[in-house]
């Protein structure tokens, strides 16, 4: 059995081979077609209504009529975030196994690659923010709901070593439906792993912020999602550890009016403040201008 | 047949045996019973352990802790909201050493079910934890943590206190904590609920316990969208002992009597305590620094992944 998982890792390196090269072609700041799902319109999940999809760029995928925040994909999360031409993309190479043999898993993980022009849900580098360099990382929840398997946590921790190599401050835009169940104890031992990480960032005194966007639930929230020194969310984005469904299975009756949204986190204490898309860039620019000094 | 069909024919046979006085037919039995539990009941299925780590008559957490420990002294409350009753706290002496010991605890009965919640915590049960072993930190004892639990508690009230935060905030402190910590799986070890006390130098399972992502009942409704399909669920999510020792995510596994631990108690027990005192000897002589190293960097090294050396690539624009 063995032999087999790395006869099937050679050929997933050598398919990859030829993946990479086409991947690298595209150089991510150009990407921003994919961004506009089939044709020119977009149609926001909340009010209905229909927007045109070159406003909702410039609109940063807020809906101009509800105040809706899409779902974003790592690429615009970037665009909107960092200065033009300034994120250097690490970390990558990395190939998602099938340790539990699970069936359709490995397809499924490859209609995702192609379906999103990313290797996992999370990507990371080096960029800057108005001038201010700093370590980013995003994950993307249309790659299978940015789930968190060996990959995703794997490179998460690299972000944070990364962080500590260069002595750089960490953000982290987190969307994620939580860990990957395919991987099974290998996605719930990346809980441990992202966190430990995070322990000895924090010993270095370098700074983290982590931004909680629509959704972040689960192993996900249950480990580096939380642990930011400061906590932003974004408006009315989903953010728990049990599902809200688990949790009226559970307690067999209804939730509240607004329950797990990110407007009752902070209320709860448990998020630092909620910060609207476009203000976003402008908050972070003033955190990390504080805390260029270190904490020395 | 499942192990509890299995168990039912093993009592019945038990008790035919106690109802005869013929010395031959008593003989006769007795070796079926012997045949019986050599054959039938040592050849399981993954279901089969998931249904001896639930079973009522299983020892729970309390029952290891008095059988193995000495002078119990349980210490309550996480200092801020409450005390949470599925996971129970204390110092007690261990072989004549301070320890303290941390441990989700099942019930027996249903009212005790009730009492501890089905073993599944709120925030202020890992928060109570964590402020038991900072102070086991603060007095340089050993941590030993009994995992059983089928998870987190998912409610409105867990929801609001910050369940997320307090395990995540558990992971992040455990893995700097400078005392040996050694984790024993005694039942299910449920999810992030089980991991937030199972961040170990050791971790260790009985033989027949389970540890998993998620129940096989979730697992199978997530991945399948039916729940009934959860005896297939068990046998693909690789959760019995035997798997996650070749996984190597745990370090050893403590045998357990034919037909659980609930058939003789006492043997379980005495194999816990046994491989307790060989783990806490192990790091007698080892510096704090050493201890959370290895910790660490064990968790650090965890992940079933392949990269590839993009480095040595030509075509690559790097
Ligand atoms: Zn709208």
């Amino acid at each position: 059995m063995k032999r087999d998982v790395l006869k099937n890792a050679f050929d997933k390196q050598r398919q990859f081979k030829s993946k990479t090269v086409s991947y690298r072609k595209k150089p991510l700041q150009s990407a921003k077609q994919p961004d506009v799902p089939k044709g020119l319109y977009e149609k926001c999940q909340s009010c209905g209504k229909t927007f045109i999809a070159k406003d909702m760029i410039k609109n940063m995928f807020v809906c101009p009529s509800c105040d809706n925040h899409f779902r974003l994909r790592a690429i615009d999360r970037l665009n909107i975030t960092v200065d033009p031409h300034s994120f250097l993309e690490k970390g990558l190479g990395y190939i998602t196994l099938d340790p539990l043999f699970i069936d359709g898993y490995e397809q499924k993980v490859a209609d995702y690659k192609k379906q999103t022009n990313l290797d996992e849900a999370y990507i990371y580098g080096y960029a800057q923010i108005e001038s201010i360099p700093c370590v980013i990382g995003i994950m993307d929840s249309h790659f299978m709901m940015g789930s968190m398997g060996s990959v995703v946590g794997e490179k998460v921790t690299k972000s944070i070593e990364y962080a500590m190599v260069k002595r750089l401050p960490l953000i982290m835009f987190v969307a994620s439906g939580g860990a990957r169940m395919q991987e099974g104890i290998f996605s719930l031992m990346q809980m441990a792993k992202t966190s430990g990480a995070l322990k000895k960032l924090d010993e270095q005194g370098l700074l983290f912020v982590s931004v909680l966007t629509h959704p972040t639930t689960g192993g996900v929230t249950a480990s580096f999602a939380s642990l930011g020194d400061i906590i932003l969310a974004e408006p009315n984005a989903l953010i728990g550890f049990a599902g809200p469904r688990v949790i009226k299975q559970t307690i067999k009756q209804d939730l509240p009016e607004g329950f797990q949204r990110a407007e009752f986190l902070k209320d709860k204490g448990m998020v630092d403040k909620v910060v609207h898309r476009h203000a976003l860039k402008d908050t972070l620019h003033t955190i990390l201008k504080m805390h260029q000094g270190g904490s020395e | 047949m499942d192990i509890l069909k299995k168990e039912k024919k093993l009592i019945k046979l038990e008790e035919e045996l106690i109802e005869l006085d013929d010395e031959k037919k008593i003989e006769s039995i007795k070796s079926k019973i012997e045949d019986y539990k050599h054959g039938m009941m040592q050849d399981l299925s993954a279901w089969d352990r998931v249904m001896l780590a639930r079973h009522m008559k299983r020892p729970t957490s309390k029952d290891v802790i008095n059988a193995v420990f000495d002078d119990f002294i349980e210490l309550h409350g996480d200092r801020n909201f409450g005390d949470d009753k599925a996971i129970i706290g204390g110092i007690a002496y261990f072989n004549g050493q301070p320890v303290t010991i941390i441990a989700q605890q099942k019930g027996k009965t249903t009212e005790e079910n009730i009492e501890s919640n089905f073993a599944m915590p709120h925030p202020e049960g890992y928060r109570k934890a964590l402020r038991l072993m900072k102070q086991a930190e603060k007095f340089n004892r050993p941590i030993i943590t009994l995992i059983d639990t089928p998870g987190a508690f998912p409610g409105i009230g867990a929801e609001a206190r910050g369940q997320g935060e307090a395990i995540a905030r558990n992971l992040f402190e455990m893995s700097a904590i400078e005392v040996p910590i050694i984790s024993i799986v005694i039942g299910e070890g449920g999810s992030g609920g089980a991991l937030a006390i199972g961040v170990a130098n050791e971790v260790h399972m009985l033989e027949n316990a389970i540890y998993s992502i998620l129940s096989p009942e979730g697992y199978a409704s997530i991945l399948w969208k039916d729940a009934k399909k959860a005896k297939n669920a068990a046998e693909v999510m690789k959760l019995t002992s035997y798997d996650l020792l070749d996984f190597g995510v745990i370090e050893g596994i403590i045998k357990e009597p034919i037909g659980g631990a609930h058939h003789n108690p006492t043997q379980t027990y005495e194999a816990i305590g046994k491989r307790l005192q060989q783990s806490i000897e192990s790091y007698y002589n080892r510096s704090s620094y050493e201890i959370k190293t290895a910790r660490y960097t064990k968790f650090r090294k965890i992940g079933f992944f392949q990269r590839f050396n993009y480095d040595n690539l030509k075509g690559v624009v790097k």
